[in-house]
């Protein structure tokens, strides 16, 4: 039960309960006062339900919905379920429920226990499909006046995409009383919808004005059923409206696609920060130590795997696996790393080619012991439940958790990363060595240790990225491969040095494949983003940020 | 590339007459040629043993020797740019494929209407797709001197057209590198779509007839091996005359010290573009032999690993000597057609495994570690070997 249920019912229950002690205390007497005439209401209009007619059954759930009553949501609910019926010896209204043999009554108005009776001893308050529209409005405009604020949202756009004359009046008291914007909005936008087809003509073409800058599917379709008239084959004033209409709906489309640019730009922005995290390990240890890793991708594919460990190792507590595999990830890839620098890359420094070759090889050695210790077939990595699903903006835009979980992530690993970087030891010395390496080494600076914890920090942080590639993608010993030219291109666009390049590379790669994808097709687009890399790098052989320095080569 | 070569070389330069004449008849070359050329007949001949002789080798083996020398001028062409220019390319798989491609499209075209859905014109893939009528770009294709013409042009126009862009703007060492293996992955995606008009996934296969000899026969197989082997032969002699050459020189020296040449006056940019054209050219020729000794070829080829898997023949074998490419071209096959058969599972673990050690242990591959054990007799290699290797890692850097 949420909060406002809760607290809409500890309401009622005390406007009852005042009501019953009669209090002759000014402001709880009138409340008192109305609830009673309210009740008389209620009671006169419930006998009409035993009628057979369905005119008198229809004016006594008008009455009721009208009386005021907090009782009368619920009766009318139960008509509309077939669950209230009356008993046939004293034409009582009571709610009944399946038994093993015959029904559980309750009284209607008290709620008072009346137990078990025969099937034949009760009857159902039949409805027909008159009835029934009636009972829609009358619950509509009842759920208008709920205490709680979502329901009311949620009758208003019931209304909205049920449009129907009766509910103008509902409506209308129902905007006098709202304060809520939120439901205010809502319910100006039923009220367009409603004059939008009864009201004069300049009435509707002022509410075709308030639905125009809607991003609400169900004002298209009123939109869109007032405009299939602007072609002339309607009255004149219908033919108004509809181009009216019309030149609403194109606005509309006009936003749609501004909304859909956001949303490329949004899944863009996430691919990027997937590139990002891929890459920024790979700037960093290509900027310091002049070594292309080709082994990078597979210590994304080392970070998913260590996610799919430790769900393996935590089956039921999924929910907070990803924020144990994190750090793991980034402990084991890290050591992986500096293994590897301490034995292989140090041994061939500064003969970059062959140090591509070896890491390469290592690629292939990481890929086949992947293989051989879990299996050749992708592993299941779960989605906690706190990622899946999404956050509906409107109508037309609508982003999911996952997405937006790891662009966060990656910002905050960026940042750190930046901190690390400008505040700490290591990071200097990182940046000296990233300068001039003979000079930092004259100063007095590691070099060699500088290196191995450079190499483990990149290394680590791609771990991480495989942490958030295990909730994207399928987790597989190749999913390394998939990711590594692309986090290349990344460097190879944003140069070395400095971390802002990789990540104005990441995010515009990433943006410019998904603009790309519609006209093109996804596999397109990569060749058409590869071939501008290979031309851009052309112009700027040293990427868009490169090192300003006097190293001389050869 | 070692050090008394070099010297010996510088004396012989001068007169052209000479210098052909020295790059053909030195005792390298001399024994490099007369290895092919009795490997080669020797292979023929015992095929036509009677098939219950112990001698006699069976036709596949025939077309498996002729895929291994078609690798074996595959990695001559990289050892050209690599081993001589510095120029790690690992997108050289692209142009073997092209020129493999070339190659089936021709062979394409004499399927004629023998295909399964025997229509006289468009190849089977084609029909299938509801094409209506050949793309342009197969025009010509039924015409094998045009078809030939293209197994060299068109490797040669991308790497001219890419070599032009790269080099111009000075982009090396590593970013050169891993924009060539971009171009080779944005190929390998391109020719996996259907509408390229190559077959998509499943490429170019089904051959029949080459030149209207069948494909399957043994004449026609003992043929292509005898062709492979006389392109490695030529394309030996041909790296061997360039890299002997004035312009082999510059080419070491650019390898060596490219700044430094560009100082002198030498349009590095040229020199680079020229080679890396002509290495694509030769790795086009051989993949326009592979494929009909393989009967298929797919976008698989344009693989980045495939490329890179053709650096680490060369190195293992030897960078720098281009017999020492030929050499690990076959070693690496050979264990890989082994391994892969018998242990699957350790293959990658000792593809791997070669790439560290061989940079680790064998920097100048299997011939640098005889020529060095041979060589330590006269006592000679040891300190030019260091030099190379500072030289090396001066141009690298």
């Amino acid at each position: 039960m949420s909060v406002a249920a809760l607290i809409s019912s500890l309401r009622t229950g005390l406007v009852t309960a005042l009501a019953a002690l009669v209090l002759a205390i000014c402001v709880t007497g009138t409340a008192g006062a109305q609830d009673a005439a309210s009740e008389d209401a209620l009671k006169a209009a419930l006998p009409k339900l035993t009628e057979r007619s369905f005119d008198v059954k229809g004016q006594a759930i008008k009455d009721i919905s009208t009386s005021g009553d907090p009782r009368a949501l619920d009766l009318l609910l139960a008509i509309q379920e077939g669950d209230l019926y009356y008993r046939k010896s004293d034409d009582l209204i009571v709610y009944a429920a399946d038994a093993e043999s015959g029904y559980d009554i309750k009284d209607a108005l008290t709620g008072e226990d009346l137990g078990n009776v025969g099937k034949r001893k009760v009857k159902k308050i039949s409805i027909n499909n008159q009835l029934r529209s009636i009972l829609k409005g009358a619950i509509g405009s009842l759920e208008l006046m709920s205490p709680n604020p979502d329901q009311r949202v949620a009758a208003a756009r019931a209304m909205l995409s049920n449009p129907t004359a009766d509910a103008m009046p509902i409506l209308l008291t129902a905007l006098e009383k709202e304060t809520d914007p939120a439901v205010r909005d809502m319910l100006d936008l039923a009220k367009a919808a409603l004059e939008a087809s009864i009201g004069s003509v300049e009435d509707r073409l002022a509410a075709v004005e308030i639905m125009a800058g809607s991003m609400n599917p169900d004002v298209w379709a009123i939109l869109g059923r007032l405009a299939a008239k602007s072609d002339g084959s309607g009255s004149e004033d219908e033919t108004t409206v509809g181009k009216a209409a019309q030149q609403a709906l194109n606005e509309i489309e006009g936003q749609k696609q501004v909304f859909a640019l956001v949303e490329t730009v949004y899944f863009g922005l996430s691919l990027g920060a997937v590139l990002l995290l891929a890459a920024v390990g790979l700037a960093i240890t290509f900027g310091v130590m002049g070594v292309i890793n080709m082994a990078h991708g597979e210590m994304l594919m080392i970070g998913a795997y260590v996610t799919f460990v430790v769900q393996q190792l935590m089956p039921n507590h999924i929910e907070y696996s990803l924020f144990v595999a994190i750090p793991a990830a980034f402990v084991v890839t890290g050591l992986i790393g500096i293994g590897l620098e301490r034995s292989v890359i140090r041994v061939l420094y500064g003969r970059p080619l062959e140090t591509l070759l070896a890491t390469f090889g290592i690629s292939l050695f990481l890929q086949q012991t992947v293989r051989s210790v879990f299996s050749p077939l992708n592993q299941p990595v779960t989605t906690p439940e706190w990622m899946s699903g999404f956050y509906e903006v409107n109508g037309a835009l609508s982003l999911t958790y996952n997405r937006l979980y790891i662009i966060l992530f990656c910002l905050i690993v960026f940042a750190a990363l930046l901190l690390l970087l400008r505040k700490t030891p290591l990071g200097l010395q990182m940046r000296a060595v990233t300068q001039n390496r003979a000079m930092a080494s004259s100063m007095g600076i590691r070099t060699g240790w500088v290196d191995a914890m450079t190499f483990g920090l990149g290394s680590g942080v791609a771990g991480i990225g495989g942490v958030a590639l295990s909730q994207l993608t399928n987790v597989g010993p190749n999913l390394g491969q998939a990711y590594i030219i692309d986090s290349f291109m990344v460097v190879v666009f944003g140069g070395v040095g400095n971390l802002w390049g990789t990540f104005v590379g990441a995010m515009s790669l990433g943006v410019a494949n998904k603009f790309l994808e519609p006209f093109t097709g996804a596999v397109v687009a990569k060749i058409i983003v590869l071939v501008l890399i290979i031309l851009f790098i052309q112009r700027r052989p040293r990427g868009l940020f490169a090192l300003k320095g006097r190293s001389v080569e050869g | 590339m070692a050090k008394a070569e070099t010297m010996t070389e510088a004396n012989t330069t001068p007169r052209y007459s000479s210098w052909v004449l020295s790059a053909l008849t030195d005792r390298t070359s001399v024994s490099v040629l007369g290895a092919i050329g009795a490997l080669a007949i020797a292979c023929v001949l015992l095929n036509q043993l009677p098939e219950s002789s112990a001698f006699h080798v069976p036709t596949y083996m025939i077309s498996l020797f002729g895929k291994y020398l078609c690798y074996a001028v595959l990695a001559l062409s990289v050892d050209l740019v690599w081993g001589y220019c510095g120029i790690l390319s690992l997108g050289h798989g692209a142009f073997f494929a092209l020129g493999g491609y070339a190659m089936g499209m021709y062979l394409m075209r004499q399927i004629g209407d023998r295909g399964v859905y025997g229509h006289p014109i468009l190849p089977d893939f084609m029909v299938f797709l509801n094409w209506e009528e050949l793309p342009w770009y197969w025009y010509g294709f039924d015409f094998f001197p045009f078809a030939m013409l293209m197994v060299v042009v068109a490797p040669g126009a991308l790497a001219f057209v890419f070599g032009w862009f790269a080099f111009r703007s000075r982009v090396t060492g590593v970013y050169l590198s891993i924009i060539t293996q971009a171009m080779t992955y944005a190929l390998m995606l391109a020719f996996f779509q259907n509408d390229m008009g190559f077959g998509g996934n499943n490429g170019l296969t089904d051959f029949k007839d080459l030149m209207g000899f069948d494909l399957r026969s043994d004449g026609v197989r003992n043929w292509l091996f005898l062709s492979s082997a006389a392109t490695l032969a030529i394309g030996y002699i041909l790296c061997r005359l360039v890299t002997t050459s004035r312009m082999g020189k510059v080419l070491i020296a650019i390898r060596d010290a490219e700044s430094r040449a560009r100082f002198l006056g030498y349009r590095v940019e040229y020199y680079k573009l020229f080679v890396f054209t002509l290495s694509a050219m030769l790795a086009g020729v051989a993949g326009a032999l592979y494929v009909p000794q393989v009967g298929i070829i797919n976008p698989g080829e344009f693989a980045p690993l495939i490329s890179i898997e053709i650096v680490i023949w060369v190195a293992l074998g030897g960078r720098g000597y281009l017999y020492g490419a030929i050499v690990g071209a076959l070693v690496v096959n050979i264990a890989k057609s082994y391994f892969t058969v018998a242990f699957p599972e350790i293959w990658l673990f000792f593809l791997g495994g070669l790439f560290v050690l061989v940079t680790l242990f064998m920097p100048r591959g299997i011939v640098g570690l005889v020529g060095e054990t041979i060589g330590s007799a006269y006592g000679s290699m040891k300190g030019s070997a260091r030099r190379r290797a500072e030289a090396m890692g001066g141009a690298d850097d």
